[in-house]
């Protein structure tokens, strides 16, 4: 395929019931009502000269290239501006256009230096293209009056370099970052020729302004002004390929523009239904670590963890797991083997290694780093809606008049769709924010919460009983919706509950730390402003009543009748890439594919005949429960595949005891990671760029991941997966992912509709894709709840066992930022560094001002489980008694800290609450210095000059 | 061989109770759940458990799956 940009059609898409015709230079087009000329013209295929309008942004208006004559109009009116009306006649190319348009784009090509040969955007230039289009050929002004050629650069930004002797000042940068990131951190100084595009105040660059190097501004710019820094380096791209990000949970989609065998440069995918042709710094910019020089690249054994590693062939590596794995089976049973699938994987590598557990292991030992996050979100709404997933599409967000956020940080955690949030927040939409923290959702450039409820880390539930004791006992719930889609007594059952005195905002203040007041508002703004819809993450998973807080948020949304169609539901804000689908594809060890429980004997009949195996019907491990039977000397074997158990889960010692305790741990992963410093095999893995397959995205979105380069280590995961299930004894003979997911679909009653052709032709699917929902399922539970009637769920709250006292006074909880991303095993190997090089410790003032610490001091940050130590930023952001920090940088080691407290029903961590205290200190602990020491050891190879370096 | 799993098998156990306590039928959803998400050898360990530790839903829960498994829970 050669390159191409992605049409631009000028203007944004208008969404309308009324149809308009027109006629342009001849050729009739009918379009929806208020869309304008120049996207008509465009979609006629006849695209009209111009500079100041992107189909990204709203029309401007400004640059006067893209004049039109109108019948019965007089003058030349823009047509970026002009709405199409019924019978127009438009004429794009007469002489009179002609003369004005060259006018106009010689005033711009004046001042703007004619070094297009050895510009990095030669050939891919829009004013370059429109200086052909208007036929431009020379310029009568000269260089000799003013300009603005001799401004120097800003490459302050590790991926785009700003020159702005380049820019025409059409302002779409301008417009990207206001209206489709939200940032507002460009402005246009001054007025007339002085004017000049700025990143905030005078002193700043890019890097110290508030930019958050999304991107949109770059992709945006229809000159060299903006431009990613790999296409001066590497050049222009050749050819491009549609795949889906590998990081978080929206899913966007890009094109992989590349030369040769190089990635060049990640471009949003303007048609992708996830992102809308946005991203964040993560998808769009840091993808380095994919070809970075720790990966490890060849297979690796040792027979113990004290030895170095010693670089084998695939075949000695697969063939000596084999022989370990039927060893330990052989010894301790079937029940001491298990694996872990990995949700940064495609669907079709996760399948294979949970079929791998039960068809060749023997048993359900399987779970999955979902168990860390979102287990709770699975248990919470199977139980009251009857699946475990959220209820909407992203677009959903468009129809909503009140968003309630609770324990999610959606423009650090889902930049994208909180960027599409905040575009509805600044239309008018209201905004309720539930956490401990002060996020920047609460406050930033055109948006503030109408109520920020800023609770005491680990009350939850009870701030949900009481909005819903507001909603019942105010008589604001909708009965009417209630009698017809839930269980009615179960609904009064719980609406006495909730009305019960105990539950009111007044006297849950003083266990919330609530404000009564301010809870009351929030409940009626929810109950009577309109479409409600309620996002929630991993603040509101990982508690000791995760899944209480996931059925009491359900309740409130069932109560409320905000479920079952545009602008409301009740939406799970996914943490990694693929979670939705590592536990749509049976990752759970009490679930096949699907949701369907080992012990449903029809379930298990299909997995039986189509693998010719039996499968267990009784529950297998979780990670929490394989570490324990571990330590218990019953669990020896573990494949984990893209996971790094040590370094994200909670109690570090624990996991690293039950580790130790076994004789085989396999990692399957593209780096030594932390976990692998416990590992006896190293089986190196492809990034998402060397593989084909399909991720699901938070809103139940099936997307195309396609390889774009040949993987370096030269295996995809799923090859690897299948020549170790095949070296134990399994016939696995899949050619392609694709005959992979043709097995899903045939298992899995939810994937029935889906297949690789579909999705070549769609772009995307939402599951359920079946014979009652042909086209797939934007919005879910629209005529009725999965599981019939609806479920209200008495939620009590139970407090946690992590209480403060005299020895641990605070309550630390944790989260992520933009930048990095989950245990930042890829963001640290990216420029992205440059945002965050260390962990922080965010305390209020009051707390640091008692202990004597300011910002930059280092501080011991102990618990009941262990120390550890890192910097301190003091900010009122947390409220006094809460500190926070983040878990991207190994070296901190914050689960250290943690507690391994769990949620109740799914052993979800309890991360967001660890009593802690913070005292001043001088040095890394003990633990952190015989950490690095072991960390150094394990990753020796033998022979090798080459110690991978973290 | 020591183990600390029994008493966290004993809290975990305890933990699903509390959060059930308010359910119309306790001592039914502690058996299911347990019976759903337990392994067998976390089944048999949690009958062996003193009962003395347990919640009385517990108890009774475990009494109950204990029969279902051909075991007999302590008590
Ligand atoms: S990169 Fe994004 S945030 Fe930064 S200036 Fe451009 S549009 Fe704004
Ligand atoms: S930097 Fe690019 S997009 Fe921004 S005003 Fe200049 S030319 Fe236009
Ligand atoms: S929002 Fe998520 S999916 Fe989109 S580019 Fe950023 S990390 Fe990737
Ligand atoms: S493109 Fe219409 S005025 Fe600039």
């Amino acid at each position: 395929m050669g390159y191409e940009r992605q049409a631009d059609f000028g203007t944004p898409e208008v969404r309308s019931d009324t149809q308009v015709t027109c006629t342009i230079d001849g050729r009739a087009v009918t379009v929806p009502a208020g869309t304008t000329v120049m996207r008509a013209a465009a979609l006629t295929g006849g695209a009209i000269p111009k500079l100041c309008a992107t189909d990204n942004v709203k029309q401007f208006g400004s640059c006067r290239m893209c004049l039109v004559e109108i019948d019965g109009m007089r003058g030349t009116p823009a047509s970026c501006t002009t709405p199409v009306a019924e019978g127009m006649s438009v004429h794009t190319q007469t002489p009179r256009l002609q003369k004005l348009r060259k006018g106009v784009m010689e005033l711009y090509i004046s001042d703007h230096p004619l070094d297009c040969l050895t510009c990095s955007a030669n050939n891919d230039c829009e004013l370059q293209d429109t200086a052909a289009q208007v036929g431009l050929r020379d310029v009568r002004y000269g260089y000799a009056g003013e300009n603005h050629l001799d401004q120097p650069a800003d490459t302050s930004n590790p991926y785009f370099d700003f020159d702005p002797s380049k820019c025409i000042v059409c302002s779409r940068c301008v417009r990207a970052c206001e209206e489709v990131q939200g940032t507002f951190a460009l402005t246009i100084d001054g007025r007339g020729f002085g004017s000049k595009v700025s990143a905030g105040l005078a002193s700043d660059s890019f890097l110290s302004s508030e930019c958050v190097s999304c991107g949109a501004c770059v992709q945006a710019c229809p000159t060299a002004t903006l431009q990613e820094k790999a296409v001066k380096e590497i050049g222009k791209p050749e050819r491009a390929v549609v795949t889906t990000c590998a990081y978080c949970g929206v899913g966007c989609t890009f094109r992989a523009e590349m030369r040769g065998e190089q990635l060049v440069r990640m471009v949003p995918w303007k048609d992708g239904k996830a992102n809308r042709g946005h991203s964040c710094v993560k998808g769009r910019f840091a993808w380095g670590y994919a070809q970075h020089q720790d990966r490890i690249l060849k297979p690796m054994i040792r027979s113990s963890i004290d030895e170095p590693w010693r670089e084998v062939s695939w075949e000695e590596a697969l063939g000596h797991t084999a022989r370990e794995l039927k060893r330990i089976s052989e010894k301790y049973g079937r029940q001491a083997l298990g694996g872990i699938t990995s949700s940064r994987c495609t669907n079709e590598e996760t399948f294979l290694v949970q079929k791998l557990i039960r068809a060749g292991f023997g048993n359900n030992n399987v779970d999955t780093c979902a168990r860390v996050c979102h287990s709770p979100t699975g248990y919470g709404l199977k139980t009251t809606f009857g699946t475990s997933a959220g209820t909407q599409d992203f677009d959903s967000v468009e129809d909503s008049d009140v968003i309630l956020v609770i324990g999610a940080n959606p423009t650090d955690g889902h930049p994208v769709f909180g960027s599409r949030m905040k575009k509805r927040l600044r239309q008018g939409a209201k905004l309720i924010v539930i956490d401990p923290r002060r996020t920047d959702l609460v406050r930033s450039p055109h948006v503030a919460a109408d109520y920020h409820l800023p609770l005491r880390p680990g009350t939850n539930v009870a701030v949900l009983t009481a909005l819903a004791h507001v909603i019942v006992t105010e008589g604001l719930a909708d009965e009417a919706f209630v009698r017809a889609r839930c269980d009615w007594d179960e609904y009064r059952h719980w609406a006495d509950f909730v009305s019960d005195a105990r539950h009111s905002p007044e006297f849950l203040e003083p266990v919330t730390g609530v404000p009564a007041e301010a809870l009351r508002g929030a409940a009626r703004l929810f109950a009577t402003g309109g479409n409600g819809a309620i996002y929630y993450g991993l603040g509101v998973t990982e508690h000791s009543q995760g899944s209480s807080t996931v059925m009491a948020i359900a309740n409130l949304a069932m109560a409320t009748g905000n479920i079952g169609r545009r602008g409301v539901g009740v939406n799970p804000l996914r943490g990694q890439n693929n979670v939705q689908g590592a536990c749509d594809m049976g990752s759970f060890p009490h679930e096949l594919s699907g949701y369907r429980h080992v012990s449903d004997a029809g379930a298990r009949a299909l997995f039986e005949a189509e693998w010719g195996v039996k499968i267990d019907p009784e529950p297998g491990l979780r990670i929490p429960n394989m570490l324990d039977a571990a330590t218990d000397g019953v669990f020896k074997a573990l494949y984990i595949q893209g996971e790094d158990i040590l370094q994200s889960d909670p109690d570090t010692k624990h996991v690293s005891a039950g580790l130790a305790a076994m004789e085989c741990v396999i990692v399957h992963d593209l780096f030594l990671n932390e976990t692998a410093n416990y590992a006896h095999v190293f089986l190196p893995g492809s990034s998402f760029l060397e593989k084909n397959g399909t991720f699901t995205n938070a809103e139940r979105r099936i997307q195309p991941v396609r390889k774009v380069m040949e993987p370096l280590n030269g295996y995809e995961d799923w090859q690897v997966t299948q020549e170790l299930a095949r070296a134990i004894g399994l016939d696995w003979n899949y050619t392609h992912p694709s005959e992979i997911m043709d097995e899903i679909a045939r298992l899995t009653p939810t994937f029935s509709g889906v297949n690789y052709a579909r999705l070549d032709a769609e772009g995307s699917l939402q599951w359920p894709v079946n014979a009652a929902a042909p086209d797939g399922s934007p919005i879910m539970h629209v005529d009725g709840f999965v599981r019939g009637k609806g479920k209200f769920v008495v939620t009590d709250y139970v407090p946690t066992d992590e209480r403060t006292g005299p020895r641990f006074p605070l309550l630390l909880t944790t989260g992520r930022i933009l930048s990095h991303y989950n245990v930042g095993a890829q963001t640290r190997r990216t420029a992205n560094v440059a945002w965050h090089p260390e962990d922080l410790l965010e305390m209020h003032p009051t707390d640091a001002e008692n202990r004597g610490v300011k910002s930059g001091d280092w501080v011991r940050l102990a618990s009941r489980a262990g120390e550890t130590t890192l910097r301190v930023t003091v900010t009122d952001r947390v409220a006094p008694g809460v500190v926070y920090t983040t878990f991207h940088h190994p070296a901190t080691q914050a689960n250290v800290v943690t507690t391994d407290y769990s949620d109740w029903a799914t052993n979800c961590p309890e991360y967001k609450v660890t009593a802690v205290q913070v005292t001043p200190s001088n040095g890394p602990t003990d633990w952190q210095e015989g950490y690095e020491e072991l960390t150094r050891r394990s990753r020796r190879i033998e022979g090798g000059a080459m110690e991978a370096a973290e | 061989m020591s183990s600390h799993t029994p008493e966290k098998l004993a809290y975990m156990v305890n933990q699903i109770a509390r959060n059930l306590a308010l359910d119309p039928d306790p001592v039914g959803m502690v058996a299911q759940h347990i019976q759903d998400f337990w392994t067998p050898r976390m089944k048999h360990m949690a009958f062996a458990l003193d009962g003395a530790r347990l919640d009385p839903v517990v108890r009774e829960a475990l009494a109950r799956l204990a029969g279902q498994y051909g075991a007999a829970a302590a008590s």
